[in-house]
């Protein structure tokens, strides 16, 4: 184990598998000398060359499409959009060709690559530059959606997503890059799908993913304070979900909470909400609560993106709400 | 060397032609779900085009894609098929005419975007440029694709990186029902090639023997590392833009004119003069009636996939 930033976790699974697969390639802009616009590629086009780990023009329809026709013909391209906000651009490549081709053309052509991107806010980054976007993403059959917490997940699930023969999205939050965690040296996999239950609880169930995990543990050792046990999934992989871990804590709790970043209105939390109504109906005793940004672009100036975005406070609040305490 | 060339785009074009009457036929006896896009007045381009590549290298075709299937070996049956919804079709029924495709024959799908193709045949001249398999990829596309911003992303890429790329516009004149008079900023699409730093050829798209020509310098250009080519191919969509297009865009005088640059009437005059009989031109509509006829009945006769295909293939193992 060492300690890295969720950036080097990053480097890290991406510098294994292009060692280990001389199909893997890295292409988006600055990711050559720059190393990418958080760092995290750093030191990668100075080992592979510029033949493997490719400045593109600022074409994200061109980069996204391009890594299509190369994972057709053989490559394992990680594409990076430097901020999930662009995908509206490529969004043809996303929606019509990466996801599709696989299905539409019989089962013949599979499309292995990485969408490698970073989402969220609490930089004043405002309205084109801090959007959360899984749920628009994850609406379209064909992709697979990883939003990892941690520096180790970002390690294990990235290393798993270059080994899918499928596009995976893999999306980190800005504000985890320089963040350090104990990560496992040398080859990690994580497999996709599979939630990890970060705190155990009997009272209520807090389901979060990505930065919005760290807030949930927060509000846990708050509620703790005040008596109510809670328990914390973090849901590492959104598609696949993994049902069955919420299932299980909600049959023990009773109660659940969805916690994200994006914004309320068919956010992947109602997801969360309409599938455990469906499947989990029964061990339910209280209405599900989503804590979520509101309804509206994300703000520039400090005051109001404070207020725009959830914390662990607002959580407390409506688990004691659910509790009725 | 030049009458055998000659006959084997004979036989490509007359197959096309006679795939794509025979599809319009069924489409109107309400046989095939769906909708059609025919390819019928521009055979030459992709009978043309393919002479000039390798089983091995890549294409992208479009939403009027069966003649680059023919032309680059696909088979008739495995097509109607296709075009029948049935488990048999090259997509197993899951594409339809839209996205017909054969990947074994380097088809990198037809694609129901328009403009779709060109950064994706962009990718797979990427990877040969990384493997170094010498393979080159061709994308087809139309006038009004060359309005999309992939056309312009892909011809930028392709050309900073000088990749193994072809790209070959068709240029029927109406994207849809809009005439690129209207439409399009330059009155040739080749010379949007200036623009990316790449040769810029315009060929008669009804004249295959042109056709060919050009795709060969701009496929051995490609090959040789120098980069890629814009072709663009005058030509003429003789039908509707979809099988039941009122097609009252384009004047009758128009029609009458695009429809006499017809291909196949020209390659058969050169035929003849070139020393085949009209027993030699008529051996092969025969033949050609006759696949289709077996491929139709194949066709009908073959099952439909079951509902359980219906999850399957979503995602890749």
């Amino acid at each position: 184990m060492s300690k890295i930033t969720f950036g080097m976790a990053i480097h890290d699974a991406i510098r294994n598998e292009m060692l280990r697969c001389p199909e893997v390639y890295l292409a988006g802009e600055d990711v050559g000398f720059r190393g990418g616009d958080f760092g995290e590629d750093m030191g990668l086009w100075a080992e592979f060359g510029s033949g493997r780990v490719v400045d593109t023009p600022i074409s994200e329809t061109a980069i996204i499409g391009h890594a299509v026709g190369a994972a057709a013909a053989g490559l394992r391209p990680i594409v990076e959009i430097m901020h999930m906000d662009f995908t509206g651009v490529a969004m043809d490549e996303i929606l019509n060709q990466a996801s599709k081709a696989h299905y539409m053309y019989g089962g013949k052509v599979s499309i292995p690559m990485v969408i490698k991107t970073t989402g969220g806010g609490g930089v004043g980054a405002a309205a084109q530059h801090s959007q959360m976007l899984e749920a628009l993403l994850a609406h379209v059959p064909g992709l697979k959606i990883l939003v990892p917490s941690c520096p180790a997940d970002a390690k294990g699930l990235l290393t798993a997503a270059i080994r899918d023969n499928n596009p995976v999205v893999f999306m980190s939050h800005k504000l985890l890059m320089a963040q350090k965690g104990e990560v496992p040296d040398g080859e990690y996999v994580l497999p996709i799908g599979k939630a990890n239950v970060l705190r155990k609880g009997k009272d209520v169930t807090i389901v979060s993913w990505s930065k919005m995990v760290q807030e949930a543990s927060l509000a846990a050792e708050k509620l703790a304070a005040q008596g109510i046990d809670a328990e914390v999934i973090d849901l590492r992989s959104l598609k696949p979900l993994d049902e069955e871990t919420i299932i299980k804590s909600l049959n023990k709790t009773g109660h659940l909470v969805i916690l994200h970043e994006a914004v309320r209105t068919n956010g992947f939390g109602a997801e969360v909400a309409a599938v455990m109504a469906e499947k989990a109906f029964d061990c339910l005793k209280a209405p599900i609560l989503r804590v979520t940004a509101p309804d509206c672009p994300s703000p520039f100036t400090p005051v109001l993106e404070k207020e725009y975005l959830p914390n662990a406070d607002k959580i407390v609040d409506a688990v004691n709400q659910i509790l009725k305490k | 060397m030049e009458k055998k060339l000659m006959m084997d785009f004979y036989e490509k074009m007359i197959t096309i032609r006679k795939f794509e009457l025979k599809a319009d036929k069924l489409f109107k006896a309400n046989k095939l779900p769906g909708f059609l896009h025919l390819y019928v007045g521009q055979e030459a381009i992709a009978a043309g085009v393919c002479a000039a590549l390798r089983t091995t290298d890549y294409i992208t075709s479009t939403h009027r894609g069966h003649g680059h299937l023919i032309a680059k070996g696909g088979d008739v049956r495995k097509m109607f098929a296709e075009l029948y919804g049935k488990a048999t079709g090259y997509n197993k029924g899951k594409g339809g005419s839209l996205h017909i495709t054969a990947m074994e024959l380097g088809i990198l799908g037809a694609n129901g975007i328009v403009g779709a193709g060109i950064p994706i045949a962009t990718g797979a001249a990427f990877a040969s440029k990384y493997k170094g398999d010498d393979k080159v990829a061709v994308s087809f596309f139309g006038d009004g694709a060359s309005n999309r911003g992939t056309f312009h992303e892909a011809l930028n890429m392709a050309s900073a990186y000088k990749l193994p790329a072809v790209f070959v516009c068709e240029n029927n004149r109406y994207g849809i029902s809009v005439c690129a008079d209207v439409s399009t900023s330059v009155k040739d699409i080749a010379d949007r090639a200036a623009a990316y730093d790449m040769p810029g050829v315009i060929v008669d798209g009804n004249d295959v023997f042109a056709v060919y020509e050009a795709a060969k310098t701009a496929v051995e250009r490609a090959r040789s590392g120098q980069g890629p080519t814009l072709i663009e191919c005058k030509t003429w969509r003789q039908l509707g833009h979809y099988v039941g297009d009122p097609d009252n865009y384009r004047s009758e005088k128009e029609k009458a004119a695009g429809n006499g640059l017809d291909p196949i009437p020209r390659l058969e005059k050169k035929m003849l003069s070139a020393g085949y009989t009209q027993e030699d031109l008529k051996k092969v509509q025969d033949q050609v009636d006759e696949l289709i006829e077996t491929a139709v009945q194949e066709a009908e006769a073959a099952p439909y996939p079951g509902t359980d295909a219906l999850l399957a293939d979503v995602f890749a193992e």
